[in-house]
C-alpha cells in the first residue's frame, strides 16, 4: 500500500484538501488537526474516505443502517445538510408510520403512577385478594384487578394437583356471543393467517369480553396472532406488568427501525446504556418508561449536567442502584437499625457507579473514601411512596448533615440536597469526565480504539462548552477521523444493530415488534435486559463468539425465509433483480459491493440451482433463490460490520 | 466405552485429517486415554429463585424447625416415604431426594450447610449476580468467577466451557472463551446447503476477526453435530428425567463421553421461589417435592451414566439465598439468608455434612428470622477451583476474598 508509506505531513495536506468540500462554511478547519500527534498505529485515521464511501459510512454509522433508497436521498440532500438535520432532529418531521405504530403502546406515554394503576403489579393483586389494597378508580382496570385477585384466591385455595386451578371457566359461555361457531373452530385449529383475520375483526368494545371468555393458556396461544391492541388485552388479563415491559422494548425497536431521527435514536440508546438500568429488577419495569422519556431522551443534545441530574433524580436509577434506601448512619451510641431487613444505613452503590461509570471513569484518581463521601452527600435522595409509584423526593431527615470532602472539595456541614447537587456540578465539569465521555462516544461511533487526537478535541469541546453534548457530538461527526479509513467498517454490529439494520435493508414489515424483541433475547442482547450498570459493551470482541456467529447466520436465513416471528419480508420484490444478476440483488441488500468471498459464494449458489427453481418460486409463495441470495448477503462478514 | 480416538475416527472431523485439525483437537486425539491424562471437569448447577434449603436437607434434630414450621415441616424419619430420610441422626434428606441416598451412602455426595453470601441482600437479582460474579456487594464486576477460574490455554477447545442455556450466564462471562448452547441440536446453521456456503465465505474472508471465530465455530459445529448424530444410550441403565436439569445433564454427559475438551459446564434450573403453596396437601408433596424429585433424579442419573468417570468430575449446586425459617401465611416461605449446597463426585469427602450448623434458636438466627451464614459460598467454590481445576490464583478468581479457610469438602 503506497498510501501507508507516505510521510505523515503529506497525508495531513491531502486530508485537508479532501475534507474541505464537506466541511466548508467554517464547520471545521482540518488544517489545525495534527494527525501526526497520534502514535503510528492510528495512521488509517489520517486516510480520508472517498466521497461515495463517505455517504455509505454516514448511513451505516449515524443511522441504524441504510434502507433501499436512503443513499440516493442522502446524495440529493448533501452530506452536510443531512448531518445538520440529524443534529437538530426537531427540524425533521417524524415519520407518521412510526407514530401510528407507537400509538397502541399506551404505557409509553404514562406517568409512573398511571403505569402502576393501569398495569397493576402482582403485589397489588395479592393485596386486594387479601382485602388489604385499594382498588383502582378506572372501572376497566378495576375489573382486571378484581378478576386477577379472584383467580389468585382460587389458586391459593386449590390443591396443587387440581387441573382447574388456572381457568376462568365461569366466563366461558360468552365466547359464543362474540364469535360464530365456525370462527371459534378456525381459531382453535385453523391456519395462522385465518386466525389472524378473525382476531383482527373483533370489534374493540368486545375485546375484553373475548379475552375473559378464554382460558389463560388459550390466551397465551393467541399472543402470536393477535393484533397489537388485542394482544395487550390478552397479556393484561394474565400478567399486567408484562405489558409495560413489552411496550418498552417494542417502542425501542420501532423507533430504531422507522424513526426519521436516526442519530437521536442512536444517542438515546447510547446514553441510556451509559446510564444503564435493568428492567428485571423489581419496580424498575414500571420506572423505566418514564426514565427513558424524561431523563434520557430530552437531554441527549443538552448539557451533560442536565442529563446527569435527570438520571440522579430518576426513580429508576435511585431504585436500581439502591440509593433510595441509603440513609445517614445512626449517630455513635444510638440503637442499631431495626431488625427485619429495614434500613441498612449508607449504601455506596450509586456513589461508586456515579464516579466509575457515569462520570470520571475507572482509575481516574478517586479513592474508596471519595465513594463513601459521595454516597453520604446523596443520603435522602429517595423515592416518594416507593410502593405506589411516586417520583423523586429529597428526605432531609435521613440526610447525613456532616462535613464531606469529595475529590478535595470541602462540602461544609449542615447542607441538604445541595450537597448532592454540588457533587454533580463538580463531576459534570471535571476534565476526567470530559475525557471519559468523549472516549466512550468515540468508541461507540468511531472505533474501539479511537485516535487520541479525536478524543482530545472532543474533550476540549466538552470543557469549553460547559459539557454541551450537541457540540461534543458535532466535533466527533465533523472530524476527519470520523470520515477516515480507520473508522470505516471498523465496528461489529451488536445484535440489536444487526437485527434493525437487516429489517431496514430488506424493507421488511414489522407485524409484531413484541415477537421481534424476543429474537434479540436469543441473539444475546435483550432490550433493557442488561443486568450490570456497565450497560452493553460496544467493543467488537464482546460480540464475536461461536454461538453468536451461528445465531447471526441463522437469523439472516430465517429472516429472508419469513421464519422470524413478527417480521414479513416481501421476497417477490427481489425476483426480477435476481433473475437479471444475483450480485445486483446482493448489492441492493448490502447497499455496497459484496466482498470477493461473498460474491463467490453467491455465484456458486446461483450456478448450483437450476433455473427452473426461479420460475417455480415465482408462482407459489415459496421463497426460493432470491431469498437465499439475500440471506447469504445478510449473513456475510461485511453485513456484520458497519 | 468408546475411546476418544475411535470417536474421532467415526466423526466427520476425522476426515479433515489430523494435519489440518485445530490444535486443541489434535492434542485431544493424541492424549493418552489413561485417567491421569483426562481433564477434570467441574459442573455447577444454579437453582434460581432461592431454594428452601431447610426443606431440602431437613434438620430433624432441631425442635425449633418443627415449632417454626407447623404446616410445612417434613416429618422426622420414621422409615415411611412421607418423612425425612435420615443421614446422620440430625439431618435428613427430603423424601423426594431418595435417589441421592445411595450416593450419600457410597461417599460420593457431600452436603455443606449454612452456606451463603456475606452480603445481606434479599433481592434475587442482586444475590444471583453476586454469586455468579463471585464478588458479593460489587455490582460492576464484568466477568464471572467460573470464567476467571479457567486456566489460560494457548489452544483452548471451543467446547471447553459450556453453559446449557440460551444466553451465556454471568458466571461464564469473561475473557476466556465460553459457549452457550441452549440445545446441542440447535448448534448449527439450520439450512444445510447454506452452512457449507457460509463456511467457505467466512473461511476465505479477509476479515481476520470474523474469519478466525468462524473457523473455530464450524469446527465446534462439526464436533457437536457428529455427537448429535450418533445414537446415545446412557450407560448403566441411567434414566434422565424429562425436566430441564435432567436434559441439561444428559447433554453434558454426551459432551464428556465424546471427549470434546469440556472443562467446566453450567446449568440452571428455576421455580424455587416458593412463597405460596411450597407444600401440597401433605408436607412431603406439592411444588417443592416435585422440583426436588426432578433435581435428585437428574443428579443420580448423571452419576450413574458417568460411572467410573465420576472420579474426574465434580458437581456443585447452589442457590442465591435461603428462605425464612418460619413459614408464612400461604404455606410457603419468604426470602432468607443461608442455604445448603451439594457437592458430588470424585474425591469428595462424601457421606457427611460439612460446615458449622448455627442452630435455629431465636438468638441464633440472622436478623431474627433466617439461618445464619457460617460458611462463605466462596470458601466452597475456591476449594473446588484449587483442588479440581488446579487454579491456585484465588485472589484473581475471587478478588478480595481470603481463600485460605478451605472447609475440606474435597480430599
Amino acid at each position: 500500500m503506497t498510501r501507508r508509506s507516505q510521510p505523515t505531513i503529506l497525508i495531513v495536506i491531502a486530508l485537508a484538501l479532501l475534507v474541505e468540500p464537506i466541511f466548508a462554511a467554517g464547520l471545521l478547519n482540518p488544517k489545525k488537526i495534527k494527525a501526526k500527534s497520534n502514535p503510528p498505529q492510528y495512521v488509517r485515521f489520517s486516510q480520508v474516505l472517498p466521497q461515495d464511501e463517505q455517504l455509505f459510512h454516514a448511513l451505516e454509522r449515524l443511522t441504524f443502517g441504510p434502507k433501499p433508497g436512503d443513499l440516493d436521498s442522502l446524495q440529493h440532500l448533501g452530506l452536510r445538510n443531512w448531518l445538520e438535520l440529524q443534529l437538530h432532529p426537531e427540524r425533521v418531521p417524524e415519520n407518521p408510520e412510526l407514530q401510528q405504530r407507537l400509538a397502541p403502546l399506551e404505557s409509553l406515554r404514562m406517568s409512573i403512577r398511571e403505569t402502576y394503576v393501569h398495569y397493576p403489579p402482582p403485589q397489588w393483586i395479592r393485596a386486594v385478594a387479601r382485602g388489604q389494597g385499594n382498588l383502582p378508580e378506572d372501572p376497566e382496570v378495576r375489573a382486571v384487578v378484581l378478576h386477577l385477585a379472584e383467580r389468585y384466591v382460587r389458586k391459593s385455595a386449590a390443591t396443587p394437583n387440581d387441573p382447574n386451578d388456572d381457568s376462568d371457566l365461569d366466563l366461558k359461555a360468552k365466547l359464543d356471543d362474540i364469535l360464530t361457531p365456525q370462527q371459534i373452530a378456525v381459531l382453535k385449529a385453523g391456519a395462522s393467517e385465518e386466525r389472524r383475520r378473525i382476531l383482527a375483526a373483533i370489534p374493540p368494545q368486545k375485546q375484553r369480553d373475548f379475552v375473559w371468555a378464554l382460558r389463560p393458556a388459550e390466551r397465551r396461544q393467541l399472543f402470536l396472532a393477535a393484533p397489537v391492541p388485542l394482544r395487550r388485552e390478552l397479556m393484561l388479563s394474565i400478567n399486567p406488568q408484562n405489558v409495560v415491559a413489552n411496550d418498552l422494548s417494542e417502542g425501542k425497536l420501532l423507533r430504531a427501525i422507522y424513526s426519521n431521527h436516526q442519530l437521536e435514536e442512536l444517542l438515546v440508546d447510547f446514553w441510556f446504556n451509559h446510564f444503564n438500568v435493568f428492567q428485571g429488577k423489581g419496580a424498575d419495569r414500571y420506572l423505566i418508561p418514564t426514565y427513558e422519556r424524561e431523563a434520557i431522551r430530552p437531554h441527549v443534545f443538552d448539557t451533560f449536567y442536565n442529563l446527569l441530574l435527570a438520571t440522579a433524580e430518576s426513580p429508576a436509577m435511585l431504585f436500581y442502584l439502591d440509593n433510595w434506601q441509603s440513609v445517614a448512619p445512626p449517630p455513635a451510641g444510638a440503637a442499631a437499625p431495626g431488625k427485619r431487613g429495614g434500613k441498612h444505613g449508607l449504601n455506596e452503590n450509586y456513589g461508586r457507579e456515579l464516579l466509575e461509570l457515569h462520570t470520571l471513569g475507572v482509575n481516574s484518581g478517586y479513592t474508596q473514601q471519595d465513594v463513601i463521601e459521595v454516597a453520604r452527600c446523596f443520603t435522602g435522595w429517595t423515592i416518594a411512596n416507593q410502593q405506589k409509584g411516586g417520583g423523586f423526593e429529597y428526605k432531609d431527615k435521613v440526610h447525613d448533615k456532616g462535613q464531606k470532602t469529595v475529590l478535595g472539595h470541602i462540602i461544609p456541614a449542615g447542607g441538604g440536597m445541595s450537597d448532592g447537587l454540588e457533587v454533580l456540578q463538580i463531576l459534570a465539569h471535571h476534565p476526567a469526565t470530559a475525557h471519559h465521555l468523549s472516549l466512550q462516544l468515540a468508541r461507540r461511533f468511531v472505533a474501539d480504539d479511537p485516535p487520541p487526537s479525536l478524543v482530545n478535541r472532543m474533550t476540549q469541546t466538552f470543557l469549553k462548552s460547559g459539557g454541551d453534548l450537541r457540540q461534543v457530538t458535532q466535533t466527533m461527526v465533523r472530524s476527519p477521523e470520523f470520515w477516515s479509513q480507520g473508522a470505516y467498517e471498523a465496528k461489529i454490529k451488536t445484535p440489536f444493530e444487526l437485527v434493525v439494520s437487516a429489517v431496514r435493508a430488506t424493507n421488511a414489515d414489522v407485524t409484531s415488534a413484541f415477537l421481534l424483541a424476543r429474537e434479540l433475547q436469543k441473539l444475546g442482547e435483550p432490550l433493557y435486559g442488561k443486568v450490570e450498570p456497565t450497560g452493553y459493551s460496544s467493543a467488537n470482541a464482546d460480540w464475536v463468539s461461536s454461538a453468536g456467529l451461528l445465531d447471526r447466520m441463522n437469523f439472516a436465513l430465517a429472516l429472508v425465509h419469513n421464519c422470524v416471528p413478527g417480521v414479513t419480508v416481501n421476497t417477490a420484490q427481489w425476483q426480477s433483480t435476481a433473475e437479471e444478476d444475483p450480485l445486483k440483488l446482493a448489492r441492493l441488500v448490502l447497499q455496497q459491493n459484496p466482498s470477493g468471498p461473498t460474491q463467490a459464494a453467491i455465484r456458486k449458489t446461483f450456478a448450483a440451482q437450476p433455473q427452473v427453481d426461479l420460475a417455480r418460486n415465482a408462482k407459489d409463495t415459496q421463497p426460493g433463490l432470491p431469498a437465499l441470495i439475500a440471506g447469504l448477503a445478510l449473513g456475510s462478514p461485511e453485513f456484520q460490520r458497519h | 466405552m468408546l475411546s476418544r480416538r475411535l470417536f474421532l475416527k467415526n466423526s466427520s472431523l476425522a476426515m479433515v485429517g489430523i494435519g489440518s485439525a485445530p490444535a486443541w483437537l489434535s492434542r485431544a486425539v493424541y492424549a493418552k486415554d489413561g485417567p491421569g491424562e483426562r481433564k477434570r471437569i467441574l459442573i455447577t448447577i444454579f437453582q434460581r429463585g432461592a431454594v428452601d434449603g431447610l426443606n431440602v436437607v431437613i434438620p430433624h434434630g432441631e425442635p425449633n424447625y418443627y415449632s417454626l414450621r407447623p404446616g410445612i415441616a417434613i416429618p422426622r424419619p420414621d422409615g415411611t416415604d412421607a418423612a425425612a430420610i435420615d443421614l446422620d441422626g440430625h439431618f435428613g434428606l427430603h423424601p423426594a431426594l431418595h435417589s441421592l441416598k445411595p450416593l450419600w451412602d457410597n461417599g460420593q455426595l457431600a452436603i455443606v450447610e449454612a452456606v451463603g453470601s456475606p452480603d445481606p441482600t434479599r433481592s434475587h437479582f442482586d444475590a444471583q449476580d453476586y454469586m455468579e460474579s463471585g464478588t458479593p456487594g460489587l455490582k460492576a464486576t464484568y466477568d464471572g468467577w467460573l470464567n476467571r477460574a479457567l486456566v489460560e490455554e494457548r489452544f483452548p477447545s471451543p467446547l471447553r466451557a459450556v453453559s446449557l442455556s440460551p444466553d451465556l450466564p454471568r458466571t461464564l462471562r469473561g475473557t476466556n472463551k465460553a459457549l452457550a448452547v441452549g440445545n446441542l441440536n440447535d448448534f448449527q446453521v439450520k439450512d444445510a446447503s447454506a452452512a457449507g456456503t457460509f463456511e467457505t465465505m467466512y473461511g476465505t474472508s479477509t476479515d481476520t476477526v470474523l474469519n478466525g471465530t468462524a473457523r473455530e465455530t464450524f469446527e465446534a459445529v462439526k464436533t457437536v453435530q457428529s455427537l448429535c448424530n450418533a445414537p446415545y444410550t446412557p450407560a448403566n441403565g441411567a434414566k434422565y428425567p424429562g425436566g430441564r436439569l435432567g436434559q441439561s445433564l444428559l447433554q453434558i454427559a454426551r459432551m464428556i463421553k465424546a471427549n470434546v475438551g469440556l472443562e467446566v459446564a453450567f446449568a440452571d434450573v428455576g421455580g424455587w421461589d416458593t412463597h405460596v403453596n411450597e407444600v401440597g396437601g401433605q408436607p412431603h408433596t406439592g411444588q417443592l417435592a416435585n422440583l426436588l424429585r426432578d433435581f435428585g433424579d437428574a443428579l443420580a442419573a448423571f452419576s450413574q451414566d458417568m460411572g467410573d468417570r465420576m472420579a474426574d468430575i465434580t458437581v456443585a449446586t447452589m442457590s442465591e439465598f435461603g428462605r425464612t425459617v418460619k413459614e408464612n401465611g400461604n404455606r410457603g416461605t419468604d426470602h432468607g439468608h443461608a442455604n445448603v449446597m451439594f457437592v458430588l463426585g470424585g474425591s469428595v469427602r462424601g457421606g457427611r455434612v460439612h460446615g458449622q450448623w448455627p442452630g435455629l434458636a431465636p438468638e441464633q438466627l440472622y436478623e431474627g428470622r433466617d439461618l445464619n451464614v457460617t460458611t462463605d459460598f466462596r470458601s466452597v467454590l475456591a476449594e473446588l477451583v484449587m483442588k479440581r481445576m488446579g487454579n491456585r490464583e484465588i485472589a484473581t478468581v475471587f478478588p478480595g476474598f481470603d481463600g485460605s479457610r478451605a472447609i475440606g469438602v474435597l480430599a
